[in-house]
């Protein structure tokens, strides 16, 4: 794998195309394997995070579980709720990652990211995953308190490994969404501004915590286009025995994937930018 | 192979340019830089030192101009020029919260250290460093002049052939300096290494470096050795007296500290 010289890789053109993929999946992973490795040094962020979920389970849940007719047929509220709040958990996950990127970027870690030959995309897709694994965190204490509550999970390790593809797919698109958004302002402080207003629109606009088909015309019409939407979709029907999914699963990953490899192509041509 | 072979220049500037919004950072810089040559860079804060050597480091595309590091042009072939070279960021750039030897082996995976030479590479570039009993340590419990000897190590591991010293001896006692020093000599002398060093400590320049160029204002104000920076100015002059005498009034008057440092850089990313 190294020249004459000792250099690993010396030239790019005289690689072979699997030397190159297994080089990109490596330098992804570096980048993913480096933040869990921080995880582990420092778990406590982990259980912070499992707070808000918790928080609307047990209390908005359980108050609007009294209110009858909001989920379709005869599927309880705190079901329906149940995949809503994961998808909701892994939403917050990611969008988290735009200002830890602003972070590294003024401690000059970002410097150290973008000073090596891995492709910019294999950077952004290495975050990417990164914020899919914290956010499967997040699905362990969803599920635990979900089965505290007595929803009708599924267990099928099908479905279950299905859930998981769908928190790391969703948290990948929604984490470099946030990188995108840093690179356009920059700062923590207008970052901090915009991944508020930005967040609470994401969730309210989708069917989270209540049906599309409850909400006025020109709100279906955003649910329609955000992606959330598809990810809750997609989850609720893997997570829960009694639930269908509205859109068809092939509809939910398309949408997820596609959408995911066009943020990442964007975010890898301005990752660059934000260490001008 | 088109690379550089050791007759030919490590590093060649041609015109290189680059402008943020009016300001002018690095105005026409030409420079060759030969191999194993372990080159200075002074010159007042907001002179375009930093700017100058991030476009060599590929992360800040040139206005204008070009320049060809270790053999490979920084406009056209940015991806090959990372492959060839290191560079150490004036800001901090190993991460606190992984430990020595995780930050190492994230730079290995991420220069594509084979599997196979991983662990002993990492093991041994710590122990040359002097880190070995700290590898396991988290790197935020690291002193100064460790974190910059790990931050050296981390850019060695693929050996390149070129080495970026953004300030390496910035906030480092004296102590902490020579130690950096010395294993910057040392990698010169038993690999060859072609270094790019900037500080703003004179003496350190004078005494380690083989060539400096004085920049101001973007541009090239004086260029050789020490000793004929000097020539001229009578037989007690520093090369303090040098920089005096040819930078400017106006911008030394800004000289000063890493906080300085910082808000230039800000205004410049803000510019950008």
């Amino acid at each position: 794998m190294s020249d004459a010289t000792g250099r690993p890789f010396a030239n790019t053109a005289e690689r072979s195309l699997t030397d190159r993929a297994g080089e990109y999946l490596l330098q992804s992973w570096a980048v993913a394997a480096a933040e869990v490795q921080k995880l582990i040094h420092d778990p406590l962020e982990l259980v912070t995070r499992a707070v808000q979920p918790v928080l609307w389970l047990m209390l908005f849940g359980e108050v609007m579980a009294r209110v009858h007719g909001i989920a379709p047929g005869n599927l309880p509220y705190i079901d329906y709720l149940a995949a809503g709040i994961l998808a909701q958990s892994a939403l917050f996950v990611a969008i988290f990652y735009g200002i830890a990127a602003i972070w590294e970027r003024d401690l000059g870690v970002l410097q150290r990211y973008l000073s090596s030959p891995a492709p910019r995309s294999a950077l952004v897709l290495g975050k990417a995953v990164s914020a899919g694994v914290r956010a499967l965190s997040q699905a362990v204490i969803v599920y635990a308190l979900a089965i505290l509550l007595g929803v009708g999970l599924s267990f099928n390790p099908l479905d279950m490994l299905g859930v998981a593809a769908v928190i790391v797919i969703g948290s990948a698109l929604f984490s470099t969404l946030s990188l995108i958004i840093a690179c356009i302002v920059k700062t923590r402080e207008r970052f901090m501004g915009i991944g508020q207003v930005m967040t609470m629109p994401i969730f309210f606009a989708s069917n989270a915590i209540y049906p599309v088909s409850l909400m006025p015309d020109w709100l279906k019409a955003a649910a329609h286009v955000n992606p959330l939407t598809y990810q809750v979709d997609a989850l609720r029907s893997l997570m829960l025995k009694a639930a269908t999914s509205e859109y068809g699963m092939a509809v939910d990953f398309a949408v997820l994937i596609a959408t995911t490899a066009v943020l990442t192509a964007i975010a890898a041509r301005m990752y660059p930018r934000l260490g001008y | 192979m088109d690379r550089a072979v050791s007759t030919t220049p490590a590093v060649v500037i041609k015109d290189l340019t680059r402008v943020f919004g009016d300001l002018t950072a690095v105005d026409h810089v030409s420079l060759d830089i030969g191999v194993g040559e372990i080159f200075g860079l002074i010159g007042p804060n907001g002179a375009g030192k930093s700017t100058l050597i991030r476009m060599l480091a590929t992360l800040l595309p040139p206005t204008s101009g070009t320049a060809s590091v270790a053999g490979f042009d920084i406009v056209k072939a940015p991806a090959a020029v990372r492959r060839h070279i290191g560079y150490v960021p004036q800001l901090l750039s190993a991460d606190a919260a992984l430990t020595g030897f995780e930050n190492m082996l994230l730079s290995a995976r991420l220069y594509g250290v084979p599997r196979a030479e991983r662990r002993e590479r990492i093991t041994s570039a710590l122990a040359r460093m002097g880190l070995a009993d700290s590898a396991h340590h988290l790197a935020g419990q690291y002193s100064g002049g460790m974190l910059r000897r790990l931050e050296i190590a981390q850019s060695l591991l693929h050996r390149p052939e070129v080495l970026i010293l953004d300030e390496p001896t910035v906030g480092l006692d004296p102590t902490a300096r020579d130690t950096v020093w010395e294993r910057v000599l040392e990698l010169r002398d038993r690999f060859q290494r072609t270094m790019i060093v900037t500080s703003h400590l004179m003496q350190e320049i004078e005494k380690f470096c083989d060539r400096i160029a004085l920049i101001d204002r973007g541009r090239i104000v004086a260029l050789g050795t020490a000793a004929e920076l000097k020539a001229g100015l009578g037989p007690d002059a520093t090369l303090d007296d040098v920089f005096i005498g040819l930078v400017t009034g106006r911008e030394s008057e800004k000289e000063g500290s890493y906080r300085d440092v910082r808000r230039n850089r800000q205004a410049l990313r803000e510019h950008g």
